[in-house]
């Protein structure tokens, strides 16, 4: 990890973004209004989190980026993406894929009824660099995921759910690419295999140097590994700064990490006290 | 939770295998008594008299199963453009049939017109690429991600078109198929079988091993290539191969091109032993039966459905059909498949539901 990273992202030096979102807004089926102006930078080789609670917008700002979106009906009406320095936000996922920003989204969805090899495979379809270079990487995912390796030729179906993350990540870095946004990577894992592929996000950062935008309720893992953190609330960022200094925020403590300051509040409380937050913000 | 959902399923399997079982053995008891007490009984005629018919007369056997396995194979070929379909978007796609017809109608069209037949074949294949360029722009691409029904009624859609420009570019009435032209063969092979004479039709022999290149082709391709792996990719979840970032008009172009390359090869084949036009089209329909049985998902299982529709079907016009006046064949198909709903509804080899509770 460079120094790069440790400055605040969002201040000038654009150059250093791998991915800018500036200003966008999401409507569903043309009348859900669900982003509202959404900003946010990923730095190059940084691992960046969205924190927030269910219904944010965080699953919602990925699928912006990698355009997933229109397939859900969904629409980017105002703002611009910009990854490495390119408008992207009318792309097709496959040509975004081809410039290397891949999505793992939530809940993994492994092909079924293909092998884990096959799955893996499925992930290179954008290349054009021959077979044996597809091939070398995929021993590389073999020797990032034993257990993969272990699995290779059994129904991605039929593995466990651990085993299915591992498989989409995997699947998504066949692909090579330069930044991988990964939608709650943590949803129903035991924290055991939570850290596991926390620890290879990390890997692949710092080896590969590939970029992360890591969508998180698991606001605990996630702000151990970030670097830096947004937090959504109702489509709309509310707070961001480096990960340890919100990690150290009396605010998000008391409402993502559950530790609370002094006395116990009531439920009722920290409703009230949260909805006077968000109209200051 | 998860065991209550899980356990409705395999007791409903077990309680059909035994229901079905029963209903064998006491079908056979009847038959067994039946056959007892009345030599020319309903039951007697039902169950010993057309096997005593196939052991007393091998050849004919030989060549009622014979004649079942080649239009058997045609039936596979029919199917198999439906399930190249259903695999990768889902659609059932109804106009299959018509679109046999329309490339067996634009082959000898284009004959017709003057053009060399092997190069009629090249053309029509082109044609057949347009045609899938087309269905993907106009149809596939503005109803993305809307319900299958209609994406289904789309295909009616397409169906109707496709007859109506057919018979305004070729005429409505029906064509000699080219093959001669095409160096398929003519005549018939006897064999001396069992005491008898079996004839086999080159043209079915034909048909029959064009069939199997090309169906050894199309698992080949859908196995070990780039292609084929995103092929399944689409069919397993349309939204994880997006995110990996296939193409899915690429793909729908793909299969609409290859499931038009099924339809000419079954269009010249089936052309070949009767004749083009559009009664084809309800043939086409066979077709549905044959996936019931052998699974919408399943390339062998289009292949196994269709020989087992096939030979069934004259196996029983044959052997059974006398005995209600005839015409079995037009039925039969769907009375099996209606029989396999029953007790195995996805099919012989069709894709097991498999879902993570």
């Amino acid at each position: 990890m460079s120094i790069a990273t440790l400055e605040t992202p969002n201040t000038s030096a654009a150059t250093d973004n791998i991915l800018s979102l500036n200003n966008i807004e999401v409507i569903y089926d043309h009348v859900i209004l669900v982003l509202k102006g959404v900003s946010l930078h990923v730095p190059r080789k940084g691992i960046v989190a969205i924190l927030g609670a269910n219904g944010a917008g965080k699953t919602t700002t990925l699928k912006a980026i990698s355009n997933l979106l229109k397939a859900e009906r969904g629409e980017v009406t105002k703002g611009s993406i910009v990854f490495e320095g390119e408008r992207v936000d009318k792309m097709s996922p496959n040509e975004l894929v081809r410039r290397g920003c891949i999505q793992v989204m939530e809940g993994r969805h492994c092909f079924g009824h293909l092998s884990i090899e096959e799955n893996l495979l499925t992930g290179a379809f954008t290349r054009r660099d021959g077979n044996a270079a597809i091939k070398r990487d995929l021993e590389k995912i073999y020797e990032l995921f034993p257990r993969l390796k272990q699995r290779r030729t059994s129904q991605a179906g039929y593995t466990s759910g651990g085993e299915q993350q591992m498989c989409a990540v995997g699947r998504a870095m066949m692909s090579k690419p330069k930044m991988i946004l990964l939608d709650e990577p943590s949803m129903g894992l035991a924290p055991q295999i939570v850290e596991e592929i926390f620890e290879i996000v990390r890997r692949l950062n710092a080896e590969d140097g590939v970029s992360f935008l890591v969508a998180e309720q698991n606001t605990n893992m996630a702000l151990r590994y970030a670097t830096y953190g947004y937090i959504m609330e109702t489509g709309r960022v509310v707070m961001d700064g480096e990960a340890a200094m919100l990690r150290e925020n009396e605010d998000v403590k008391e409402f993502y990490l559950g530790v609370a300051e002094g006395n116990k509040k009531s439920f009722r409380e920290v409703k009230s006290y949260k909805r006077r937050k968000r109209w200051l913000s | 939770m998860s065991d209550v959902a899980a356990r409705p399923a395999p007791n409903l399997l077990a309680k059909g295998w035994v229901k079905s079982g029963l209903i064998f053995i006491a079908v056979v008891a009847a038959a067994i008594l039946g056959a007892q007490f009345d030599d020319s009984g309903t039951l007697y005629k039902v169950f010993i008299d057309p096997f005593q018919q196939m052991v007393q007369a091998p050849d004919l056997l030989a060549q009622t199963i014979w004649e079942g396995l080649v239009s058997g194979v045609l039936y596979a070929l029919i199917a198999l453009g439906f399930v190249l379909i259903f695999k990768a978007s889902g659609v059932f796609n109804f106009a299959q049939g018509i679109m046999v017809v329309f490339a067996a109608l634009t082959l000898v069209g284009l004959y017709e017109k003057g053009v060399p037949a092997f190069l009629a074949v090249i053309l029509t294949l082109g044609v057949m690429f347009v045609l899938a360029v087309t269905i993907e722009r106009v149809v596939l691409r503005p109803l993305v991600n809307q319900p299958d029904i209609i994406l289904f009624m789309a295909t009616f859609g397409i169906t109707y078109f496709l007859i109506g420009f057919g018979e305004a570019l070729f005429g409505g009435s029906p064509k000699q198929m080219i093959a001669d032209q095409l160096w398929l063969p003519k005549g018939a092979i006897d064999l001396k079988l069992f005491g008898g004479l079996v004839s086999l039709q080159k043209i079915d022999i034909a048909a029959a091993v064009i069939a199997s290149i090309m169906i050894a082709a199309l698992a080949a391709f859908f196995q070990y290539t780039r292609i084929g792996r995103a092929l399944r990719a689409v069919a397993d979840s349309h939204k994880a191969a997006l995110s990996v970032g296939i193409s899915l008009n690429q793909i729908w172009v793909i299969v609409w091109f290859t499931a038009g390359i099924v339809a000419l090869i079954t269009g010249i084949m089936w052309g070949a032993r009767s004749d083009v036009s559009f009664a084809l089209e309800i043939v086409a329909l066979k077709a549905l039966p044959v996936l019931i049985l052998g699974g919408f998902t399943s390339i062998p299982g289009a292949i196994v459905g269709g020989l087992i529709i096939g030979i069934g079907e004259k196996m029983g016009e044959f052997y059974w059909g006398p005995l209600i006046g005839g015409g079995i064949e037009s039925w039969l198909a769907y009375f099996i498949a209606l029989g396999f709903l029953l007790f195995r509804p996805q099919g012989l080899f069709g894709d097991k539901i498999i879902e993570r509770i």
